[in-house]
């Protein structure tokens, strides 16, 4: 998932009204493993905190195709624009499953969608970064993808019933897409030199960002314990983001590439130890001053735009045929 | 049973079957352009579906004319490595998207014109190329369900929509008369039985049109003496463009690997 | 900036008669028989105009890897759901008739074909 971190003000309180018996026994719910379902009751923070994660990652899945999809035009095989084309299709898919899942929460696709043109839904900052090679395609499908199942699948497991269903959907397509990634990496940094250039300035571009997606350090996360507690969460983010490094660094070494970081190390437990990621550029896309930011909503706006006319001529036609058929 | 038996007819249907390949790679091209700017999520999924299945059939289709050429070219040789004067595309499919109008209205024209033309190269005497066609004939049944469903939706919607359709439907129609305007080389190769007569294409594609217009309320345009065929490498000026885009990375890499 | 609450817009579509129509497309949920022989699985749900296009959406959404050799789709808004506060009537109950369980019957070994 593309989101952690995101949450900005932690939800309000759940107020004091709701009933505390309610409150105790959908904790020992949550606490026996066993999951919350649409209609069961649960604390107005609870709903609250899980429409902004699930509609946060859907809105990262959606606005993540823009990056990849400018490469589908382009794509230097049939078989490459093939496997992009299909990628990049199962990001809508996943927006989808996920706009789903929200709605059995009580709130619909089209508000939040225009949560998400109005700019006052967030989506991964990831995705304001701009992908000007080739070489970006495979870095996201390899980077990107790779530090989103290290968040996605501790969510398979998460509390609320539908968003848990979606997840595992999700996880399932979503190792094809980091394979691909490397699988493409991989081409071009047994390519020409020119190739392995490109590789290795995507790298580049794409290491630090990466790290941050799994959010600020757990030092500075606000809302980490109620979503643990709430089991909508399962790790912290350093515990995710270290198991990412770990996992990554030797595959950057079988590519022959260079992680930009010359304070890289491994520890004595065999740990890979970063130097300090840059805070303050994370927050600067954060607050929309990304390199791609406008870009992105612009382009979301546009089309939504431009579609509906086309929406409305369905919804106009489904009407004529009931009237028709009841005449 | 094979139906090249000398280097003429190989030639012969080489050509006719870059002439379909390149017609499905370059209509994919157009419409994988819509993922990511549909009118809804779920049309992104389906316009990337219909893509998918096109670049499949370009992809079988460029396999089979390199097997004919025997030169060793490959799909990617063929996709990026000829000129816009090379393709033998039909011209609608290269035409702008539009709006998603006229996209519906270019994928449907397209889609039951090639539902005919590929249900008949099913009964092909060349045995390879009845059986793309047969793979291709399941994948297209569904394309046109598709675009059909949405122009009957469009056609019989909102004023506006209706409107939209019809103008791209006028503005297209004139596309069609490549399609029923018999050469040469159609004609040897119907001769021998390896593509269906182009009357026995048309008569099936306007049957098939013609309940869909009648549903969507529009009305058949009538035809036009059109005469410059990309299927003869006469193409509109947006195919160059097109090309541009497509080919741009593949030949800034000579040899390269991807 | 729109309202945020679920809109309705009025638009003339049929003759004269002025209708309202909602906002969104219809939401269906939708369900998936992976093989023959099994049951038709709920698999999620999608936004549609019509039934066609649901069912078409279905196949897009739900089925790009053949997860299935078939497809439901329902309006959500025709589903009938117990309630969950009703969950202790409707199926509490049950727990203690044991005997209608076949482990409950503790039959001799010798009867070999029961």
């Amino acid at each position: 998932m593309y989101t952690q971190g995101l949450l900005e003000a932690p939800p309000k309180a759940a107020s004091a009204v709701e009933d505390s018996e309610r409150m105790a026994h959908f904790q020992a719910r949550i606490d026996a493993e066993e999951k919350i379902e649409p209609k069961d009751w649960m604390p107005e923070a609870y709903r609250q905190t899980l429409i902004r994660q699930i509609s946060q990652h859907a809105h990262s899945e959606i606005v993540g195709m823009l990056p990849e999809g400018h490469w589908i035009s382009r794509a230097p095989s049939l078989l490459r624009k093939s496997i992009l084309i299909a990628k990049v299709q199962d990001e809508g898919g996943h927006g989808a499953y996920l706009y789903s899942a929200a709605e059995t929460l009580g709130i619909a696709r089209s508000e939040l969608i225009e949560q998400l043109l109005s700019g006052r839904a967030k989506y991964s900052s990831i995705f304001n970064y701009p992908t000007p090679t080739w070489a970006d395609v495979a870095a996201i499908g390899w980077l990107v993808d790779g530090a989103a199942i290290m968040n996605q699948v501790p969510l398979c497991r998460c509390s609320y019933g539908p968003y848990a269903r979606a997840m595992v959907r999700v996880c399932k397509e979503e190792s094809f897409h980091q394979r691909q990634g490397y699988h493409a990496m991989l081409s071009l940094a047994r390519g020409t030199p020119a190739q392995q250039r490109m590789a290795q300035d995507a790298l580049n571009r794409w290491w630090w960002p990466a790290l941050m997606m799994f959010g600020p350090p757990d030092t500075a996360s606000q809302h980490t314990a109620l979503s643990v507690r709430w089991k909508i969460k399962r790790f912290t983010n350093d515990e995710l983001r270290q198991k990412f490094v770990d996992f990554t660094v030797p595959q950057a070494q079988f590519l022959g590439l260079t992680v930009p970081d010359a304070q890289l190390h491994q520890d004595e437990d065999g740990h890979y130890q970063t130097g300090p990621l840059d805070w303050s550029e994370f927050n600067a896309v954060l607050k929309g001053n990304g390199p791609c930011n406008a870009e992105r909503i612009a382009e979301r706006r546009e089309a939504h735009a431009a579609g509906a006319w086309v929406r409305e001529a369905a919804i106009a036609h489904a009407a004529k045929r009931a009237a028709r058929a009841v005449a | 049973m094979n139906a090249v038996t000398t280097p003429a007819t190989a030639r012969e249907l080489t050509t006719y079957v870059l002439r379909l390949a390149d017609t499905s790679l370059v209509l994919a091209q157009r419409l994988s352009a819509w993922i990511g700017h549909g009118p809804a999520i779920e049309e992104d999924l389906g316009c990337a579906n219909i893509s998918l299945d096109l670049l499949g059939q370009a992809r079988l289709l460029y396999a089979y004319a390199g097997e004919l050429e025997g030169a060793g070219r490959t799909e990617d040789d063929f996709a990026y490595l000829r000129e816009e004067c090379d393709f033998l595309n039909a011209t609608m499919a290269e035409l702008p998207n539009g709006d998603f109008g006229q996209t519906i209205v270019r994928q449907c024209l397209l889609d039951l014109w090639r539902l005919e033309l590929f249900e008949q190269l099913t009964q092909s005497t060349d045995m390879r190329l009845a059986q793309i066609a047969a793979k291709a004939v399941k994948e297209i049944r569904y394309h046109g369900r598709y675009s059909s469903g949405w122009l009957v939706r469009l056609g019989d919607g909102t004023d506006e929509s209706h409107q939209r359709v019809a103008t791209a439907l006028v503005m297209l129609w004139p596309y069609v008369a490549e399609w029923f305007a018999e050469d040469a080389l159609e004609q040897a190769l119907a001769e021998r039985g390896v593509v269906p007569s182009v009357a026995a294409v048309q008569a099936g594609f306007e049957a098939r049109l013609a309940p869909i217009l009648r549903a969507a309320t529009l009305t058949r345009p009538s035809n036009v003496d059109y005469r410059w065929f990309g299927k003869r490498a006469q193409h509109s000026e947006h195919l160059s463009h097109l090309l541009a885009e497509l080919q741009s990375l593949h030949r800034a890499h000579p040899g390269a690997q991807w | 900036m729109r309202p945020s609450v679920p809109r309705v817009q009025s638009l003339k579509v049929y003759g004269a008669i002025a209708m309202t129509l909602p906002q969104d497309w219809a939401l269906y949920e939708v369900f998936v028989r992976a093989k023959r022989g099994l049951d038709h699985k709920h698999v999620g749900s999608l936004h549609a105009a019509d039934a066609a296009m649901a069912i078409e959406h279905a196949r897009d959404l739900y089925t790009r890897r053949q997860e299935g050799v078939s497809l439901w789709v329902v309006k959500s808004a025709d589903i009938v759901a117990s309630a969950p506060e009703d969950a202790a009537a409707f199926f509490d109950p049950a727990e203690d008739k044991i005997y209608r369980h076949p482990t409950f019957y503790d039959i001799p070994k010798d009867v070999e074909t029961l």
